[in-house]
């Protein structure tokens, strides 16, 4: 079973690591790429695959050769077997349609795998358009929302549950021919029932160690001419979609003031206890009042 | 019949009885699953501990696995002394003859670094047998099929067949239980053992305890400052770092209503200790677990249809005097099991592995000094409370004081015997009397200071590394009224009375007027020591795999 998994990296978002300009825009440079959290779910969709049913895992990205070290990362958590990057200066400024049709063409050039797996929204982008759009190109039957999956070899079929409307109240299950494209949603979670599965997990730990480690070994770079795109249709002149302008979210304006207190201070919490208390007798009062 | 994956062996537990068995099996290439619920090997495991390879042992650690002792071990013991202590006056035995005896080696081991070690080695040795070890599983009990054991369950994988099983799950082993072999029911047949791991440097343990860097001192306590309880301390050195411990009857435990960190406290600040410790006492581990004795629960056919019980799941944990001795025992036992399984599988009579194994006990010697037969025979008379008052009246009397300063110069010889210490009642006596008596009429008083002060219970729970499995107890109170649960309050290590942060709780509840005592309990703070399973009226099992308390040295 061949199996790709389409990753992105997007600024790392977490406190301390993200940095703004005065104008509230990211700053790039300073700021670290890191994997797209979101992909982790395809990465271990792909993982279970692999475990399951054997074969090869390989992951696929379009960007800046900085994006090498996200493909690092995300073999060493899913034990993939090859990397591959697709960059060029003309891809750059992509919008989803020029990233999806990067990616596809990438997806080709590797031959007919059995599944592709995407992970559901950018941390950056937000617009979950990347992967379905790339399998438009790609005209595999496509799954969305998948939170859990199974896969009947001699069958040659994918079962899956979904989440209708992306709502955890409501799952269906599905089923479709192979090869398909899903989609994972953050509520993916692997399952390994059985000790051959957890034990071959085990031994491809062991296994991608070293491979992890000379990662470029395993990387292959494409440029457009690689994966045969004109220029005309990648990049900022294949993007069809214009960003007007960008306004920030005004800050919420931080009208009450703050008091720290240490919560081992007793007196201190005797204040804020009675504080509290006063504040409630406040709202029954007005209940009351009602 | 359903399909369920199958395994030759399956080996539940990665402490030195399972570890035995699944590199034992491995060397008859026998496809075997090790399945350990820890997150790591270890993980669970707490011992003393001092690890024998005895010279009349079918199997030793280091044969099993070459290289145990330079990788594995802390450091040989070649010093071992018992202090007989009455208040602040001392008289110290060496023991080291008792120690030595049928001994090759004895090294001090922390169980994290150990087990962990041997399970990578047992990795690699049942994987290319297309078995392996997995951690983080728990198996919660035997697979039946028309009433015969097939299988085991477990919490996180789906059930799985073998045609031998060996349960080496350590002391309170849910499969022996399952099968009906053991019971949790009576505190008589259990010690509890309680421990401290402090931080000491190289250089420093070389000076306070005179050892060179391939030596080791151990050094055990007996006498008045237990309060009574049956029992005594140990401290044994490490390659950086002290083993201080407690282990006593647990029936004498929950007599006196003892606190077990008391207990502990006692031995860590008495004057004795202060010249090994001091106020830069730094403790990084509290631990506790429950200790089978061999003398009254060893199990003379420890197997059941396929499955085979070994190490402390069936009991073989020897109180040689104040020597314990269960994770050699446990050794021989998983590899004795293993071996009497290939022997009747070649045979062609896999289904006589059992008793095959019980007789390999027996014939290896294991059996005799699990259950030595000198105790079997005294125990009759000396273990009778009026023998006991008797003797002790004795003892204490101006006559018996008298024979104690007559036989100074032979005591510590008397001490040094084997057969006497296999046959020591299990009575105040010995553990209390005895050596307060000959500290009181031998002894010299200690000037030391001491000035150590023990973390309290809140600050040693906070100092532990939990995975609590949130919404899902791993043991409830079946009858929570005093009378049936109450002993766990004093007797749980991680719990007390008037302290609000333990696992056990005194509470008062009002019905109907009336005023009524029970308990409560958290599994919070739990460390899985197996106390309140006999001491209480509990359903008690381990948390999920991976889930609850993480020893990081054991
Ligand atoms: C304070 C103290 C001091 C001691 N001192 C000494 C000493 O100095 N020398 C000595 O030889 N012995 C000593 N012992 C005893 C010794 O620790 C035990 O006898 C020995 O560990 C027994 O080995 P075992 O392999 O049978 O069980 P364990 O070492 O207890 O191993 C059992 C394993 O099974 C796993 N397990 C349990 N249940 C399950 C389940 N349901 N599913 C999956 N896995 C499971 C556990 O996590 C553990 O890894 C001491 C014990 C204590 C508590
Ligand atoms: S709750 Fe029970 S098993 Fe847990 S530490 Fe206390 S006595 Fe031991």
């Amino acid at each position: 079973m061949h199996t790709v998994v389409l990753t992105k990296g997007v600024p790392d978002f977490r406190e301390g690591q993200v940095s703004f300009d005065e104008d509230g825009h990211l700053e790039r440079g300073k700021t670290p790429t890191v994997m797209n959290p979101n992909d982790q779910f395809a990465l271990e969709a792909a993982l279970q695959t692999r475990v399951r049913h054997g074969g090869r895992v390989s992951v696929m990205s379009m960007g800046p050769p900085g994006y090498k070290e996200v493909l690092q990362e995300a073999m060493e958590s899913v034990y993939a077997d090859d990397l591959f990057l697709v960059s060029d200066r003309e891809m750059a400024a992509a919008d989803t349609w020029a990233t999806a049709i990067t990616l596809s063409a990438g997806i080709e050039k590797l031959g007919e795998p059995d599944i592709v797996f995407a992970g559901f929204k950018t941390a950056d982008g937000e617009t979950g358009h990347t992967g379905p759009q790339a399998n438009w190109c790609l005209d595999m039957p496509l799954v969305t929302h998948v939170i859990s999956l199974d896969v009947d070899e001699d069958e040659g079929i994918l079962r899956a549950k979904r989440l209708v409307e992306g709502d955890i109240e409501e799952i269906e299950t599905v089923e479709t021919s192979l090869p398909a494209f899903v989609v994972t949603d953050p509520e993916f979670a692997p399952s390994y029932r059985s000790a051959g599965d957890r034990l071959t997990l085990k031994d491809l730990r062991e296994e991608t160690k070293a491979r992890a480690e000379n990662y470029e070994d395993h990387l292959t770079v494409w440029d457009h001419t690689d994966v045969n795109l004109d220029p005309d249709y990648i990049g900022l002149d294949g993007s069809p979609t214009i960003v007007s302008s960008v306004d920030p979210i005004p800050k919420a304006p931080a009208e009450r003031e703050a008091t720290m207190v240490d919560p081992d201070d007793s007196e201190a919490m005797d204040d804020v206890l009675e504080a509290m208390q006063s504040a409630l007798a406040g709202d029954a009062a007005a209940a009351g009042g009602d | 019949m359903t399909d369920y994956e199958h395994y030759e062996a399956i080996v539940v537990g990665a402490g030195p009885g399972g570890a035995a068995a699944a590199a034992t099996f491995a060397n008859y290439g026998i496809e075997t699953l090790v399945l350990e619920r820890g997150v790591e090997a270890g993980s669970k495991n707490v011992s003393g501990g001092l690890i024998y390879a005895e010279e009349s042992a079918p199997y030793t650690i280091d044969d099993l696995f070459p290289g145990f002792r330079e990788e594995a071990a802390e450091r040989p013991i070649t010093t071992y002394r018992i202090h007989n202590i009455a208040g602040s006056k001392v008289e110290s035995f060496d023991l080291t003859r008792l120690h030595e005896h049928d001994t090759e080696w004895s090294d001090a081991v922390l169980r994290r670094k150990m087990d962990s070690w041997l399970a990578e080695r047992v990795h690699e040795r049942t994987r290319e047998a297309g078995g392996g070890l997995l951690t983080d599983v728990h198996v919660n009990g035997l697979l039946r099929e028309d009433g015969k054991i097939v299988g085991i369950t477990t919490d996180e994988l789906d059930p799985i067949t073998a045609d031998v099983i060996v349960a080496a799950d350590g002391v309170n082993s849910e499969l022996a239980r399952d099968a009906g072999l053991m019971d949790w029911d009576e505190p008589e047949e259990w010690f509890q053992g309680v421990k401290a791991v402090v931080d000491m440097p190289a250089d420093v343990i070389a000076d306070r305890f005179d050892v060179g860097e391939d030596e080791g001192a151990a050094h055990l306590f007996s006498g008045d400052l237990f309060s009574g309880v049956r029992g005594g301390g140990f401290l044994y050195t490490n390659r950086e770092s002290l083993s201080l411990g407690t282990v006593f009857h647990l029936d004498s435990l929950v007599a006196e209503r003892a606190e077990p960190h008391e207990l502990l406290d006692a031995m860590l600040t008495h004057p004795l200790l202060g010249q090994w410790l001091d106020e830069d006492y730094t403790e990084v581990e509290y631990s506790a677990k429950l200790v089978p004795d061999s003398k009254k629960v060893a199990l003379r056919e420890p197997h059941f249809g396929r499955l085979m019980v070994v190490g402390d799941a069936a009991g073989q944990m020897q109180a040689q005097g104040p020597i314990i001795k269960g994770m050699n025992h446990a050794v021989s036992a998983g590899a004795l099991a293993a071996e009497a399984y290939a022997q009747a599988k070649s045979r062609n009579s896999p289904e006589d592995a059992g008793t095959l194994y019980a007789k390999k006990l027996k014939r290896e010697g294991v059996m005799q000094k699990l259950r030595p037969q000198g105790y079997e025979l005294m125990r009759g008379i000396t273990e009778r409370d009026s023998v006991t008052d008797l003797v002790d009246s004795v003892l204490t009397s101006s006559v018996g004081r008298f024979g104690v300063r007559a036989l100074s110069g032979q005591l510590e010889r008397l001490y040094n015997t084997p057969a006497l210490s296999s046959m020591i009642p299990d009575t105040r006596t010995p553990y209390v009397t005895l050596p307060t008596v000959i500290a009181e009429e031998l002894g010299t008083r200690i000037r030391e200071t001491n000035d150590v002060s023990p973390p309290d219970l809140e600050a040693r729970i906070e100092n532990l590394t939990y995975d609590t499995d949130i919404g899902n107890p791993h043991i409830t109170v079946l009858d929570n009224s005093f009378e049936a649960s109450g002993a766990a309050v004093s007797a749980c290590p991680v719990s007390a009375v008037d302290f609000g942060g333990g696992c056990y709780r005194e509470e008062f509840v009002r019905t109907n007027g009336s005023e009524e005592r029970v308990v409560s309990l958290d599994t919070q703070p739990c460390v899985e020591c197996g106390t309140c399973a006999v001491v209480a009226d509990t359903e008690w099992t381990h948390p999920r795999g991976g889930k609850g308390v993480e020893f990081n040295q054991g």
